[in-house]
């Protein structure tokens, strides 16, 4: 039985491919495209393994983990995060709220992969 | 019988003894013991100096030819004293408060410190007093004739009176040059030649008083015998001519003012302004004993002596012939003191002021640029004073040789009055009247003076000297109406009323019509306010005298003004340099005035002077006073507020500068925000291409699957390529570099291109009325179409009803065409409304955007640079945009569209 992935992106061709890569590979991946939702999401798939895009309609990926941290269930959930935009101020702003990764866009299908794999067995 | 070496030796002694006095009281008042130095009663005896030789020998010789008009003479003065004393009070305040030193130099000081005025009233007081001067050698020579003729029962030669002249003369040249020029003193005084001058007067006045006596009590008996004899005498005849003793007791009381022998004791040596006071009932008192045995001498001289006898030596002649050989010294003396105490001050007045509006601006102007050494200068100056003094002597005895000693006493002195009264329009104009202007001075000053040359001094030389006979007697060119002494046709007038009458009535109008005709320059409007209004104001030259002050309250105040460390330390030294323990100094008058330097330095001299005068009440705080204060508080008040201005504008400057920081800073944000933007839109595409080719390349895939992708990979490309079309376009447009393609063209042919390309999939429904599109335009189409492109692709992509529709609706208004691009759709929320035209404000779900955000920017610059607008127009139902375009020429073109 592979694990679960919970994949939050609104970006369609990256949420193609991640899920094409994670599929291959034996995850179950789930997929969510809006900020507002997205706990509720987590909620509801219970995931081992979250990617979370920072760039999201409605909410950033910023605010939902801090929530994910702040809640009981999902306070050391595995967050690997995702961002275009690339600055060293995000990547500081990610590891301040607790997100386990940070990958910048464009990444590594391998590297993705290799990082999901990782926080599964940590 | 007088030995005549006895006479001389009497007469040396009596030199010596003045020396003594002079020495002893200048060195009195060189170590500061002024004691009766200062009192009133040595001013009033040095106003004596008014009494010559002329008034002790001639008043008796002028009633024993005119009657009582000799007493026009006393009269003058007397009036002065009793009635004119607020015009001496005022000419004694002026002459302190300015520091005066000559009545030049009033003058020159009072018209803006005119050298010219100054050099002008010096040559005419020379020229007015060297007659007087030679006067007095006459009558001193004169009477040691007297002596001489009696001893040895012959007359003198000429050579002897010639040597005695001179030798008199360089002996008051020398006493003159040792007391008179000692030592350079600021206020010009000199203690001990007034005090030697005071002795003098009252050798006179004994004099003449004990010739009185014996010539009532010895010779007549008694007052009723010598009214009797007068009764009978050739003076109880005398008409008296009311018109000539107005004039003369008016001339003299002119004369009183204005000579400068008068002025010198007056004014420039008066040590205390109170002393007038007592002047004012001591010297007509004084007048009045001289006077009083006038008569009584004229009448006994003209009873006792042979028909033809000098009266004007009755004084003298009347002792010896009664064999009173010490009377007759004694009286001697009397005249000797008179001569000389004249001689001496006059001497002293003209060398002062010969020196300084004559020989010291000569020698300053003279190459002499590096003389700042006050020593240097002070030496100048002595020399200078001597040797003006010699000149001035030198000049009366040279006038005495001339005039050959001929005229009657009393005729010179009158001729020397009517001189000096010409000062008076410029002197008594300058003291009470501001609108008397230097001009004026100078045009009364030399139309009197030269009047008086001409109608009384050159005739007085009767046609030997300069004017010659005939033009005394048909006047210049035969010219009647210009004789001297008949001008205008004035004849049968006395010569003396008649130069007095025309040369100061033609002086007063002369002064009066240059003043008015004439603008003061600013330093003689100063002066002019300093001198007329000197009453007014308390100059701080004055110094503090009198008023009884704690120095602690002065240092109380001090500190307000100094702050506590300053005042303390200027307190202390100067109780240490008057040698006092402790740290509060005698309230000294130089301790005051060097106070109130200081505190002028802080407040203002107006304000020091105040301040210093209320806490020690010698004076009151005058009007003027403060005005003044409120003077220098508005010019204050104006710097502090330059002070607040300069604040504010710095104020200004540092709240642009903050303004300009935060712009840059938010530049530097909307920047960084920017970047971030284009960094988000590049990487989007570009991840999507890396995972999909990297996929692609692992294999493994299905060729649905590698169809999918691959055109992901192309898609994404694309839009990629168009993202960074839109940046260079951004950038080509807010720079301004857009290179515009301008050209009338049909509004409707722009929209059909537009709609042809951008609704291609046909689902969109548009709504036109195609007749209203046929305007001309002048414009761009293709960047105007790019424009309308977007909007409809942005209408295509957002508008989620079911039958999406656009009406594009054409309007032309004044100098404006609109187009309307109005959608069916939910529109666009009012908070977004302002963000749209943002660059990357991409609203909702972007997934179904496609673009990069940057459209509406692109619309917005594209509008710009057509010199129209596009704007969000709200409450339409839908989204819906308006594009403005400016419409120069409004027609219709081509009805006939497809």
């Amino acid at each position: 039985m592979g694990k679960k992935v919970l994949l939050i992106e609104d970006e369609p061709n990256i949420i193609e491919a991640i899920s094409y890569i994670l599929k291959r590979d034996g995850w179950i991946v789930a997929t969510h495209a809006d900020g507002t939702t997205a706990i509720a999401a987590v909620e509801r798939h219970a995931p081992d393994v979250v990617i979370l895009d920072v760039m999201l309609p409605g909410r950033s990926g910023f605010d939902v983990l801090q929530d994910l941290r702040e809640g009981e269930a999902t306070t050391a959930l595995p967050v690997l995060m995702l961002t275009a935009r690339g600055q060293i101020k995000d990547r500081e702003m990610a590891e301040r709220l607790g997100a386990s990764r940070f990958m910048t866009k464009p990444f590594s299908n391998k590297e993705v992969l290799a990082c999901v794999q990782e926080l599964v067995q940590a | 019988m007088l030995s005549f070496n006895i006479l001389i030796a009497v007469c040396l002694a009596y030199v010596v003894a003045l020396f003594l006095i002079a020495f002893v009281a200048d060195r009195r008042a060189r170590r500061g013991q002024l004691g009766w130095l200062r009192s009133p009663l040595v001013y009033t005896l040095s106003l004596s100096v008014y009494c010559t030789a002329w008034t002790f020998y001639g008043a008796v010789g002028y009633a024993a030819r005119s009657g009582l008009e000799f007493v026009t003479i006393y009269l003058g003065p007397t009036l002065v004293m009793v009635g004119w004393w607020w015009i001496l009070r005022k000419l004694v305040r002026i002459g302190r408060s300015q520091r005066i030193t000559s009545i030049a130099d009033l003058i020159s000081s009072r018209y803006g410190k005119s050298n010219l005025l100054g050099v002008i009233v010096t040559l005419m007081a020379v020229i007015g007093t060297t007659p007087y001067i030679a006067l007095q050698l006459q009558s001193v020579t004169v009477s040691f004739a007297v002596f001489a003729q009696d001893r040895s029962g012959g007359a003198w030669g000429a050579s002897d009176l010639n040597a005695t002249a001179l030798w008199v003369a360089a002996g008051l040249a020398l006493f003159t040059v040792l007391f008179g020029t000692r030592n350079l003193d600021a206020n010009e005084r000199h203690y001990g030649v007034v005090t030697a001058i005071a002795a003098e007067a009252v050798m006179k006045l004994f004099a003449l008083i004990a010739v009185g006596v014996f010539v009532v009590w010895g010779v007549a008996d008694g007052a009723g015998d010598i009214l009797a004899r007068i009764d009978t005498s050739p003076i109880a005849d005398w008409d008296m001519k009311p018109g000539r003793w107005v004039s003369l007791t008016f001339l003299s009381a002119v004369a009183f003012l204005t000579l400068p022998r008068m002025f010198q004791v007056m004014v420039v040596e008066n040590v205390d302004e109170r002393h007038l006071a007592t002047a004012s009932w001591a010297f007509p008192l004084y007048l009045f004993l001289m006077s009083l045995f006038v008569v009584p001498i004229a009448v006994v001289g003209l009873d006792l002596l042979p028909a033809g006898s000098n009266p004007d030596l009755f004084v003298l002649t009347v002792p010896l012939s009664q064999g009173r050989d010490g009377l007759a010294i004694l009286a001697f003396l009397g005249g000797f003191s008179s001569a000389t105490s004249m001689v001496i001050i006059a001497a002293i007045a003209l060398s002062t002021m010969v020196s300084n509006h004559i020989v010291m601006p000569i020698w300053l102007s003279m190459a002499h640029q590096g003389a700042t050494v006050s020593g240097d200068v002070r030496q100048v100056v002595l020399v200078s004073r001597r040797i003006s003094i010699a000149v001035i002597l030198a000049l009366g005895y040279a006038y005495f040789r001339v005039s050959g000693g001929g005229a009657a006493l009393a005729a010179i002195g009158l001729i020397s009055f009517v001189g000096v009264a010409q000062f008076l329009p410029a002197m008594l104009g300058g003291i009470f009247w501001r609108g008397a202007t230097k001009v004026g001075a100078a045009a009364g000053l030399l139309t009197g003076f030269a009047l008086w040359a001409y109608t009384l001094f050159l005739p007085s030389f009767g046609g030997s000297f300069i004017l010659p006979v005939s033009v005394l007697a048909d006047g210049p060119f035969g010219i009647g109406w210009l004789r001297p002494q008949g001008l205008f046709g004035v004849s049968g007038m006395d010569p003396l009323l008649h130069a007095l009458f025309w040369s100061l009535a033609l002086n007063t109008i002369a002064f009066c019509v240059g003043s008015l005709s004439s603008f003061p320059k600013p330093q003689e409007r100063l002066q002019g306010a300093q001198f007329v209004n000197v009453f007014d104001h308390n100059p701080n030259s004055q110094g503090w005298f009198g008023g009884v002050v704690e120095a602690e309250d002065l240092l109380v105040m001090a500190q307000r003004i100094l702050g506590p460390e300053q005042a303390q330390g200027l307190f202390t030294r100067a109780a240490e340099r008057q040698g006092k323990a402790g740290f509060l100094p005698d309230t000294s008058p130089e301790f005051l005035q060097r106070l109130e330097r200081e505190l002028s330095g802080s407040v203002g001299a107006a304000t020091g002077h105040a301040m210093i005068g209320q806490i020690v009440g010698g004076s009151s705080v005058s009007v003027d006073d403060l005005m003044a204060v409120a003077d220098e508080t508005a010019q204050m008040m104006e710097y502090s507020s330059q002070l607040e201005e300069k604040s504010a504008e710095l104020g200004r400057t540092a709240r642009q500068l903050r303004e300009v920081n935060e712009k840059l800073t938010d530049l530097s944000v909307q920047k960084d925000a920017f970047l971030s933007q284009i960094s988000h839109e590049l990487r989007t595409p570009m991840t999507s291409i890396r995972a999909f080719s990297e996929i692609l390349r692992d294999g493994g895939v299905t060729g649905r699957e590698r169809k999918k992708y691959a055109t992901i990979i192309h898609d994404e490309t694309i839009r990629l390529t168009r993202l960074l079309d839109d940046l260079l376009d951004l950038s080509v447009l807010e720079n301004g570099q857009v290179k515009l393609n301008m050209r009338t063209v049909d509004l409707y042919d722009v929209i059909e291109r537009s709609v042809v390309s951008a609704g291609i999939d046909g689902r969109m429904r548009f709504k036109r009325a195609s007749s209203g599109e046929h305007v001309s335009v002048m414009t761009d189409p293709d960047r105007l179409s790019q424009v309308f492109i977007n909007l409809i692709a942005n209408a295509c992509k957002y508008c989620a009803a079911d039958a999406p529709e656009l009406q594009i609706k054409v309007r032309t208004a004044a100098g404006v065409v609109e187009v309307d691009f109005i959608d069916n759709g939910a529109g666009i929320p009012a908070k977004s409304q302002p963000l749209i035209f943002e660059k990357f404000s991409r609203l909702g779900d972007h997934r179904a955007a496609g673009g990069a955000g940057l459209g509406l920017a692109i619309c917005r610059e594209v509008m710009s640079n057509l010199g129209g607008s596009v704007d969000y127009l709200p409450g339409q139902g839908g989204a819906a945009f308006r594009v403005s375009l400016p419409n120069e020429r409004r027609s219709s073109v081509g009805v006939n569209h497809s």
